[in-house]
């Protein structure tokens, strides 16, 4: 099909588009567009979007991947690809028609937005993302380079890097007690708690906690505690533990607001897209592409359906209340969308599901949480009165960082031997050992001694080490 | 707000092929998992007289990206179609055991599967493996590798030897010599009109042939074919000759092979014989020992050829034959470069009275090495051992 649009005609769509987006109130960064093709959009995704990043084998296993899904026609391609960034950079294809990349258009304007002003993405600079990526691939390739260093070294150390970049602090807004305040915290509870009936009680024992320990309390930056506490990792060793943890936690906020941030642009597209009041043949295909991307998949959670029926839950509970809403939370305090804006800036998905996900609309969805069963996956419970809670726990335990185990690091000196003691902080969800013992080895290539993992398998307490020769599991004494 | 609209550049476009280095660096990396797969390939597929370009499908569990994730126990939610009830299948279960997790987040089971040919797999196999102790022999020597080399340049020759720079110098001295400007102080294509080149001036590289001598040798394959053979002893052992015989012929471009089939009496039979001809009689090992033994004093005298002798059998000999076979596997030491027995035991009873590993305990020759053969994946391991270039280092 011959491309019946240019770019003029694109920009005079935008034109119109931004006017309606600021008229909404939608607060964006300047936005950029470059139109690809399918080739630079199979190698933008291998890089997740960015202009510059470092080379490693698993971009090229990513664009391989990609390539024979799309090649096979098991899987498309996503119609734009946008990244946090300041200006906003999005890419849209260029063999789209023009309805859909008016819908695109729009539903970028939506995601900018939503980069801009939710809380997740505070602590990042997203003017200056761009230049650290290219930063942190000009150093990385700088010690490929290096002839005391080499590809295969960096290679290695990449590798383990990658294998724990997700054991990171999950939630930036709480702030981190440096070690000073650590220590009070300490000290403060190890105080025995106060007692009005002092002078007839015996006295309690006092025991002085242990300040010399490191940590004093639990890391969940595993690479950063690595890096500023292992015995012998070169400069450039430590460099590339920061650039990999750099990475993770510039995209942490994205898998953290997934649900919300793909529904919230969805919202945006749709609410747009009417108010445009595009011709007919246009609007038609808008419907359907509309509808194709905000579909439920039956079985799995699709984050726009999903994202859109919560946003259009809130604005609907805010503007037309039912009464039997009105009796159980009293009546809304503002419209539907002062209340989507306030959300869409103090929410990530795990409160947002929380917070907007009722029983009536997870019935209404049919949720049910599903569990393995010889080698099948079966329902085990449904909406039902009794059961909603636990599918939306569940359903809360998976979303975002939910899915990623927790561990942190208890003790850098276990046993007086400086063998690394890592928690599992259990859940009733296992670990899976091959994963497990694996990632031990590359922390075991970090940390140089032996380390040391406490989950529980099957019921019981069990340390998982490595002491760089053999794998271990040993049940708690 | 403002937009800035980037259009779509196809030159750019064309340039910006930026993962080929990590596609590359992911692809030798599968390379590798091949190669390390190889035991577990071998031992599945049934490649023995299959022709060299047969295609095989090897599957490749995807290079991975290891980290903490959750296993198999771990409950995940979905979306039904309104009708869902309690105990309803939704799938199949990840069948790597990683937790099935919430959509989208979590990473795909990576299985490639790729076609390679018979060809390639056997030198993928072979790529660090030799023949131990070659030595230098006097007299005929094999010629190894037939290749060309540069020397020097000629005035005649085929066009894709041409040396263009070469030619070019020549004109230029030409039109020096001939008393004509240098090419800078014209305009260079009115100079070129004014100056053409000339059959004379045209320079071709010449290239001789570079030949790579290799010392004689002979690979001596002796299989037990008697009757105790049952069909996994014979399939083990013909996939051993098999891959050896693979083996020395993608190595070495000259090596002599050699089968002997003996059971109570041995003969020389062809490559054909050897793999597909049944079994029976009764075992007298010796008979083999002596066959090789004869036919290296006859054709490969030990002083002009490497000798490598490898023997495959149950173990199961006449008791009263066991003397006369460990004096001939100590004659066979004497003159072989590498002496290898391997024992196949598919039962895996390591008690077995009549096992020649026990005899040969007492052979006490630095060139001899007795295996045990227990199952598929151990022939490949057992060649390895024999032929692995560390063999001799420890």
């Amino acid at each position: 099909m011959a491309k019946s649009y240019d770019i003029a005609e694109l920009e005079r769509w935008d034109a119109r588009i931004r006017e309606k987006a600021e008229a909404f109130g939608l607060s964006c960064y300047t936005q950029e567009f470059e139109l690809c093709d399918h080739f630079q959009m199979l190698s933008l995704m291998a890089y997740s979007g960015m202009p510059s990043h470092y080379p490693h084998w698993s971009c090229g296993k990513a664009y391989e991947r990609q390539k024979t899904l799309y090649d096979h026609g098991v899987a498309g391609l996503p119609y734009e690809l946008v990244i946090n960034t300041d200006p906003c950079l999005a890419y849209l294809m260029r063999d789209n028609s023009l309805a859909l990349q008016v819908l695109t258009i729009a539903h970028v304007y939506g995601h900018n937005d939503f980069f801009k002003n939710n809380f997740s993405f505070r602590h990042l600079r997203a003017d200056l993302t761009v230049a650290t990526f290219k930063n942190h691939a000009d150093r990385v390739r700088d010690y490929i380079e290096d002839p005391s260093i080499g590809l295969r070294k960096v290679e290695e150390i990449l590798d383990a890097a990658h294998a724990l970049s997700q054991q990171c602090r999950r939630n930036p807004a709480i702030r981190r007690r440096d070690r000073a305040e650590q220590r009070q915290q300490a000290l403060r509870q190890a105080e025995p708690p106060p007692d009005p009936y002092r002078a007839i009680h015996r006295r309690p024992v006092y025991e002085p906690p242990q300040l010399d320990r490191v940590p004093l309390e639990p890391e969940e930056n595993l690479l950063l505690f690595i890096r500023d506490h292992a015995p012998q990792l070169a400069d450039w060793e430590k460099d590339l533990l920061t650039i990999a943890h750099e990475e993770a936690s510039y995209f942490l906020p994205q898998m953290e607001t997934k649900i919300m941030n793909e529904g919230w642009a969805s919202y945006w597209h749709r609410t747009i897209l009417n108010s445009l009041e595009l011709p007919a043949e246009l609007h038609l295909e808008f419907l359907v592409r509309h509808n194709q991307v905000v579909r439920p998949i039956a079985g799995e959670i699709n984050p726009y359906h999903l994202g859109l029926k919560l946003w259009d839950d809130i604005e609907r509970r805010c503007d037309r209340p039912t009464p039997a809403e009105i009796d159980e939370f009293g009546a809304p305090d503002c419209g539907g969308r002062e209340m989507m804006f306030r959300v869409r800036e103090v929410d990530r998905d795990v409160s947002f599901l929380r917070r907007f996900l009722t029983e009536t609309l997870m019935r209404e969805l049919d949720l049910f949480e599903y569990e393995p069963k010889n080698g099948k996956l079966v329902i085990s419970k449904v909406s039902s009165e009794d059961d909603w809670r636990a599918v939306k726990n569940t359903l809360l335990a998976n979303v975002g960082l939910g899915s990623v185990p927790v561990i942190r690091i208890i003790d850098a000196d276990f046993g007086g031997a400086r063998a690394l003691m890592l928690r599992h902080e259990h859940d009733d969800r296992e670990l899976l050992v091959e994963y497990a013992e694996k990632t031990l080895r590359h922390l075991y290539r970090l940390w140089g001694r032996k380390v040391v993992l406490e989950t529980r398998l099957g019921g019981d307490d069990v340390n998982l080490s490595f002491d760089g020769d053999k794998f271990a599991t040993a049940k708690q004494t | 707000m403002t937009t800035v609209f980037r259009s779509y550049s196809s030159s750019e476009a064309l340039h910006s092929d930026r993962s080929s280095g990590d596609r590359q660096r992911h692809r030798e990396k599968v390379r590798e998992a091949i190669r390390d797969n190889v035991a577990d390939l071998v031992a599945e597929q049934s490649i023995i007289g299959r022709s060299r370009d047969a295609v095989i499908k090897v599957p490749i569990r995807g290079i991975k990206e290891y980290r903490f994730v959750f296993g198999r126990n771990a409950a995940g939610v979905g979306q039904g179609q309104g009708d869902s009830k309690p105990g309803q299948v939704v799938g199949q279960a990840p069948k790597d055991g990683t937790a099935p997790g919430a959509a989208g987040d979590r990473p795909g089971v990576d299985y490639y599967e790729t076609d390679i040919t018979l060809d390639e797999l056997i030198e993928l196999m072979f790529e660090d493996l030799e023949l131990p102790n070659l030595e230098r022999k006097a007299l005929r020597e094999s010629i190894a590798q037939r290749a060309t080399k540069r020397k020097g340049y000629r005035r005649v020759g085929v066009q894709v030897h041409l040396d263009k720079k070469r030619t070019a110098k020549a004109r230029i001295r030409r039109r020096v010599a001939t008393g004509g400007a240098p090419a800078e102080s014209a305009a260079p294509e009115a100079a070129d009109a004014r100056f053409p080149f000339h059959a004379d001036d045209l320079r071709y590289r010449r290239r001789s042939p570079d030949i790579d001598y290799e010392s004689n040798a002979v690979v001596l394959c002796i299989m037990d074919t008697s009757g105790s053979m049952d069909t996994m002893k014979k399939y083990l052992a013909r996939s051993f000759f098999f891959l050896l015989y693979q083996f020395v012929r993608v190595r070495y471009m000259q090596v002599e092979v050699v089968f002997i089939a003996h059971d109570a009496t041995a003969r020389e039979v062809s490559e054909d014989a050897f793999y597909h001809k049944g079994e029976s009689g009764g075992t007298m090992i010796s008979s083999g020992y002596a066959k090789a033994l004869e036919i290296i004093e006859e054709r490969y005298h030990p002083s002009l050829w490497n000798v490598y002798a490898f023997h495959c059998s149950d173990g199961d000999n006449f008791d009263n034959d066991n003397a006369e076979a460990l004096k001939l596997a100590r004659q066979l030491c004497d003159v072989c470069n590498l002496f290898g027995y391997g024992e196949i035991r598919p039962d895996g009873r390591h008690w077995h009275s009549d096992s020649m590993l026990k005899l040969f305990k007492s052979l006490d020759a630095d060139n001899f090495q007795a295996l045990r053969l227990e199952s598929k994946s151990d022939v490949w391991k057992s060649l390895k051992s024999f032929l692995s270039k560390e063999r001799l280092a420890n």
